[in-house]
């Protein structure tokens, strides 16, 4: 995958794209093989270490848009931070939110949100640490023609504006020909 | 944001299963801190109220009784004794001092003990205001008494007959208030003290006037003054083995020791104490098993949450902290909930009982024992958390992926 742009894992389902990019983030241990993040081996890495090399320099969007309901936008982001060991930066999940156009959601409390705020929200918080990768999970297969557009110019764009690596597995032919970078499964 | 501030907000997302959770370990941390106040004041104040006194000699009956009457101040006596034999009596080498008792009437509802200056002297009792009586129908007032209905020298009191509180009132034979006493934190507090001379003197004349109505004492219209009991103080270790022996052999007297009766009257109050105990032990296994299954349904409710966390970066040590920082938060919370009760009832239950002119007791009073207990729960608390927290340490944080 080069570094700095946008490349695709695609394959069926079952194909394995999700255990690759769990791999990748060091959630699931490889058997065989090596993964190299830039100059990090990440399947060499303790769990410990994979722990704090994924929460600092990986940004992951799950398939789920998972968010942690309890709390609010804000506080979703500023976990993310915490966890990455970073100090607490209000201005950068501002910047962040209102580069998505979400701004007016930050004290919202992320179990009210629509799918597509959702959605927002999970970008922003895998972007909000400025990562070197950002994996996504299957991000447009459960979307419409147009929100799958939008979801891809939302990826590619933040990703390109914190100079992030951007890696999507899915098995959506619909963007196939949008990445020049693609893995076939 | 840290994890305790997510366990809160955890805990505040569901707050009906919390306050749930938190006020069943409060109450039965409350009744555990309410029957260690309580036993523990009932214990010293039994204790402060006979210390004074090695031996109660009375008329034949119960010697718990005797005590309970003649010491306590809360039951009827087993009836009256001779005072020319009570001195008899007192006159022994082994008594180091006796002080006879005469009771029979009440002041709205606080007992009226006829005395002579030893039985203040025997509780330490100042005079705080006044001066001690020095003639029958002179009284001294304790400072609950004194407190309570406002009296201070000069003031008359009448006493009603009988040791309940539907007595006649003795209205042609008022007590003037000469004395108001300190308080000493004993039985005296609550009593009315006067002159032997006063208590013979109403009942000779109620007896007069109510020949044929039936009394607690029988006055001296038998023959030769009498009292309720004598309460005595040992010159030697000695007396304590040989005259309770020698007054119940060979007098029409009985006797009764405050110490070992006591120690029965804790006893047979224990049982029921140790019942109540073990109620409040199965209330906070009961909140325990019930924590234990709020945390196990979180767990399962939550385990997307906390592989988010995992794929975040949190450590497995950062989970198990955000499991055992809920489970923590309900015990603190349940048991400082606890201990506010547990005292508050301890205040109320204390007005309760100072109403009915007994002992009273005090919620704003702090037990040792009570922080044993909260430590032991604390303790417990935590165990009850370490399964779910280790089972969120556990878990598989990849499960985001499979979904």
């Amino acid at each position: 995958m080069p570094k700095g742009e946008a490349s695709l894992i695609i394959g069926p389902s079952g194909s394995g794209k999700s255990t690759l990019i769990g791999i990748i983030a060091g959630l699931v241990t490889a058997t065989a093989g090596t993964v190299a993040v830039g100059a990090k081996e990440v399947t060499r890495l303790g769990a410990l270490e994979r722990d704090a090399f994924r929460a600092r320099y990986i940004g992951l969007v799950p398939q789920t848009l998972h968010l942690i309901g309890v709390v609010s936008v804000r506080d979703n982001l500023r976990i993310a931070q915490r966890l990455a060991g970073l100090a607490r930066d209000d201005g950068a999940i501002d910047a962040c939110l209102a580069g998505l156009g979400i701004a007016a959601l930050a004290a919202r409390k992320a179990r009210e949100l629509s799918v597509g705020e959702a959605q927002r929200v999970a970008i922003a918080r895998a972007v909000v640490n400025r990562p070197g990768l950002v994996l996504a999970d299957e991000p447009t297969s459960a979307l419409d023609d147009a929100n799958c557009e939008k979801a891809l110019e939302l990826l590619t764009g933040q990703a390109t504006a914190c100079g992030a690596t951007l890696v999507i597995a899915t098995h959506d032919s619909r963007i196939r020909s949008r990445f020049a970078a693609r893995l076939e499964l | 944001m840290s994890m305790v501030r997510l366990a809160w907000a955890y805990l505040a997302a569901r707050p009906l299963a919390t306050s749930l959770n938190v006020a069943m370990l409060a109450i039965g941390v409350g009744t555990v801190a309410l029957l260690l106040l309580f036993t523990t004041q009932a214990e010293e104040r039994l204790a402060r109220d006979a210390a004074p006194v090695d031996l109660v000699v009375g008329a034949k009956g119960s010697p718990l009784q005797i005590i309970l009457s003649a010491v306590l101040q809360a039951d009827v006596p087993t009836g009256n004794i001779s005072l020319a034999e009570a001195r008899r009596f007192a006159a022994n080498p082994m008594v180091a001092s006796a002080t006879p008792i005469a009771l029979g009437d009440t002041f709205r509802g606080h007992r009226i003990v006829g005395s002579d200056a030893s039985y203040l002297a025997l509780y330490g009792a100042r005079v705080a205001e006044g001066r001690a009586f020095a003639a029958p129908m002179e009284a001294v007032v304790g400072a609950d008494v004194a407190r309570r209905f406002a009296l201070a020298t000069g003031a008359a009191l009448v006493g009603s007959h009988g040791l309940g509180t539907t007595g006649t009132p003795h209205q042609g034979h008022p007590y003037r208030v000469v004395g108001v006493l300190a308080p000493t934190g004993t039985v005296i507090d609550r009593l009315v003290v006067t002159p032997l001379e006063s208590v013979w003197e109403v009942h000779e004349a109620h007896h007069e006037d109510k020949q044929d109505e039936h009394h607690d004492e029988k006055a001296a219209d038998s023959g030769g003054r009498e009292i309720t009991a004598l309460l005595v103080k040992y010159r030697t270790p000695l007396a304590a083995a040989l005259l309770p022996r020698q007054v119940n052999a060979t007098t029409s007297m009985q006797a009764a020791s405050p110490a070992y009766e006591m120690a029965r009257l804790m006893n047979l109050v224990g049982v029921g104490v140790d019942v109540l105990r073990v109620f409040a032990m199965v209330l906070m296994a009961t909140a325990a098993i019930s924590m234990f299954a709020a945390l196990m349904s979180a767990l399962q409710e939550r385990r997307y949450d906390l592989a988010l966390l995992r794929a975040l970066g949190a450590r497995p040590a950062a989970l198990f902290a955000l499991l055992a920082a809920e489970g923590v938060t309900l015990v603190v919370a349940g048991v400082i909930l606890g201990l506010v009760l547990g005292h508050a009832a301890a205040g109320v239950l204390g007005s309760w009982i100072a109403r009915s002119n007994a002992w009273s007791i005090t919620g704003f009073a702090w037990q040792p024992a009570e922080g044993w207990m909260a430590l032991a729960v604390l303790a417990a608390g935590v165990a009850t958390c370490l399964i779910p927290a280790l089972q969120a340490y556990r878990g598989d944080p990849a499960i985001l992926l499979k979904r």
